[in-house]
């Protein structure tokens, strides 16, 4: 049981209020990313949870214990650092075995525990080398095994791949994955890519200011924002938000107090300019740049709404002044004032269309 | 002249134009630490060849003849009860005020490595000797020791201890000397260190707290391991520093008393420029020089190796 719970957390810096009323529930055996811009606080929840910061006020439960003002120690968390922070005069056995000479494992025990785990991370030929003559992907591999070898109720990862290449990274996500399914442990992993977040997560909580702003699936997340934050934060590129003013030629009469239209790169259409769309937003377009990925195409296109990104799936497009994009009606997000999403909105398709409410939400 | 032998010359010419450059080139970089050169030979080599030369002469430092005695110079030292007391007492006193100096400075470190004013203060408090002048400092303590009126004394009879002739018993004049020296040096030996600590990565003692390791193992398998090079360079520099103390001694004991705190340096001088017996001076200058020589290949050998060292 190592349910973790932070309940009306408040944590300030002198005067800056870094996390601000912060409630959340990370589930037994989840992995749940958190996951924001640089800044935003999420080091800061999760030195608090490991016990390396004390709350300014509220409470910190890990299963059915209150650990708000514990020891680290003994809270039965282990944290992988950014930067690792191994022990840097000690061998890559001592620093694996440093925590459970703490906990008085004997040393038979202790001798296989090393074994098991630096099989499992592929350290064995380098154990008695010290950090500094380890590859940054194989420092990461001594904290992670240093972590596992305590067997912890919890695991909290700070940012642990932003010092790795990206192959590296790539390979490691895929290993921590699967090390989390073999372990079934908690774990809490910090993050500030999107792309790492979405691929790793079975919950995300997205951060902005010491605030959540969400906190769901990686598909609901991703398909269905709560606010402009979200949906500008997810995706590769996110979700284009619109001025709805610019839009007011081309959009039906909308019931709500909209504020901001958004849709997503993918979901819009490079269209000729002279063709017609019924139940479409259509809009005449210039290409700016064309960025060609292989399977993918991401395009900047320029028009009286602004500046957008299309993303497309077929062969690249080699006309680029007369054009015009088109977005179905029912792939279109709608925010309010607040830049809060709205869910469910009638539109008016009189002109030239008969009335016909329909359901949006880009589902 | 033909067309073909002013081409010659011209050849010629250019080859011994060749020629020089290269030699430019490689006398070039003799010419530029030629005045480091002569400032090394004059100031350091010459003095200490000359040291050499006059430890195996007889010289009173005025007459003309410097007698050519060989090794004697050096037997006679070595047989010298008084010159194996002075020995020993450098080497009690050097390895004394080291081992004092660096323990109490590394515990005042580990407890001023801290943000707040009054650490600022302390670590400024316990510094400012460092900035006196050794003479200075001697006078001082001359009073703070004095048998009847010293502040020590004073401080001591509150709590019915009676007077210590500190300065004046031989059982007490070197470990008052080394008292001072442990004073003066403090400052700057816990400056040194609360640096050495600061250098150490913060989130090293946070991987240690969610280990639950506790303080002790922490300062034992942590901090002295990534503390290790300062404390090895404050040693060695602190053993040549104290091989070499002079001018306490001269001012607070003259060596005394019977002996008991004459050390190397002041011997030499005792030797040299009170009996005038130059070469024999000279002599113990000489073994003073082996004695620091050996230190410092120690230190750079050592320092190669076995300590730790950041990458
Ligand atoms: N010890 C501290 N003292 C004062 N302010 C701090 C301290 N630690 C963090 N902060 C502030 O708290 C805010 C959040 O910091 P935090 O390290 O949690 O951000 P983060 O979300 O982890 O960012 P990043 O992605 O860059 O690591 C920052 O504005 C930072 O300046
Ligand atoms: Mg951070």
């Amino acid at each position: 049981m190592a349910e973790i719970r932070l309940v009306n957390i408040v944590k300030k810096f002198d005067e800056d209020t870094v996390v601000n009323n912060l409630n959340l529930t990370i589930e037994d055996g989840s992995f749940t990313v958190i996951v924001g811009p640089s800044g935003c606080g999420k080091s800061t929840t999760l030195r608090m949870i490991a016990g390396l910061e004390t709350p300014t006020s509220g409470e910190i439960w890990i299963g059915d214990e209150c650990v708000t003002n514990m020891e680290p120690g003994k809270r039965n968390i282990a944290m992988v650092f950014q930067n690792y922070a191994l022990y840097p005069t000690m061998t890559v056995r001592k620093n694996i075995e440093f925590g459970l000479v703490n906990k008085k494992v004997q040393k038979a025990e202790r001798d296989s525990l090393i074994q098991e785990i630096s099989d499992i991370v592929g350290l064995t030929d380098h154990l008695d080398k010290k950090p500094h003559q380890l590859s940054g992907g194989q420092r990461q591999r001594v904290a992670l095994a240093r972590a596992m070898v305590k067997k912890p109720k919890v695991f909290i990862l700070d940012e642990p791949l932003s010092n790795l290449d990206a192959k590296l990274r790539g390979q490691m996500r895929r290993e921590l994955i699967q090390l989390h399914k073999r372990l079934g442990t908690t774990f809490v992993y910090v993050t500030h890519d999107q792309v790492e977040a979405m691929s790793m997560g079975d919950q995300i909580i997205l951060l902005d200011k010491g605030v959540t702003q969400q906190m769901d699936s990686p598909m609901n997340m991703y398909h269905d924002p709560n606010n402009v934050f979200t949906a500008e934060f997810i995706g590769t590129p996110p979700m284009n938000i619109l001025e709805r003013g610019h839009l007011n030629a081309v959009l039906p009469t909308l019931f709500e107090d909209v504020k901001y239209v958004g849709f997503k790169p993918e979901h819009a259409e490079i269209i000729a300019g002279s063709e017609e769309r019924q139940d479409h937003v259509v809009l005449k377009s210039e290409i700016l740049t064309t960025e060609t990925l292989g399977a993918e195409t991401i395009y900047t296109v320029s028009n009286a709404a602004g500046m957008m990104n299309v993303k497309r799936f077929d062969t690249p497009i080699e006309e680029t002044n007369d054009v015009q994009i088109a977005i179905p009606y029912e792939k279109l997000y709608f925010f309010d004032g607040q830049e809060e999403r709205i869910r469910f909105i009638e539109i008016d398709r009189t002109a030239p269309q008969q009335p016909k409410p329909v359901l949006v939400g880009g589902v | 002249m033909t067309l073909a032998n002013s081409n010659e010359t011209l050849h010629r010419k250019r080859e011994q134009s060749a020629l020089s450059a290269l030699n430019w080139v490689a006398v070039r970089p003799y010419m530029m630490i030629f005045p480091a050169i002569i400032v090394f030979t004059l100031f350091f080599l010459y003095p200490i060849g000359y040291m050499i030369y006059l430890s195996f002469h007889d010289w009173n430092f005025v007459s003309p003849d410097k007698d050519y005695v060989g090794f004697s110079n050096f037997t006679a030292l070595l047989q010298d009860a008084k010159f194996q007391q002075v020995l020993r007492n450098t080497f009690m006193y050097s390895f004394a005020t080291v081992s004092l100096t660096i323990s109490i400075s590394l515990l005042l470190a580990l407890w001023l490595n801290k943000k707040g004013a009054m650490y600022g203060f302390v670590q400024g408090a316990i510094f400012s000797p460092h900035i006196i002048s050794l003479v200075s400092i001697s006078m001082l303590w001359m009073w703070i020791m004095d048998t009847d009126y010293g502040l020590l004394n004073w401080f001591l009879n509150l709590f019915g201890i009676s007077n210590i002739p500190w300065l004046t018993d031989p059982k007490t004049s070197l470990l008052s000397l080394i008292i001072v020296a442990v004073w003066k040096g403090i400052g700057y030996y816990t400056l040194i260190f609360i640096a050495g600590l600061q250098s150490i990565p913060k989130d090293i003692y946070e991987a240690a707290a969610l280990d639950d390791t506790s303080k002790v193992r922490t300062f034992f398998k942590l901090t002295l391991p990534m503390l290790s090079p300062t404390l090895f360079f404050l040693t060695i520099i602190g053993l040549i520093g104290s091989f070499q103390v002079f001018e306490t001694i001269s001012i607070m004991t003259k060596g005394g008393p019977i002996n008991s705190t004459n050390t190397i340096v002041y011997y030499i001088y005792e030797n040299g420029f009170r009996f005038f017996k130059i070469g024999y001076a000279s002599t113990a200058g000489v073994i003073l020089l082996l004695v620091v020589g050996v230190f410092t290949i120690i230190y750079f050998k050592l320092l190669s190796r076995k300590v730790h060292y950041q990458s």
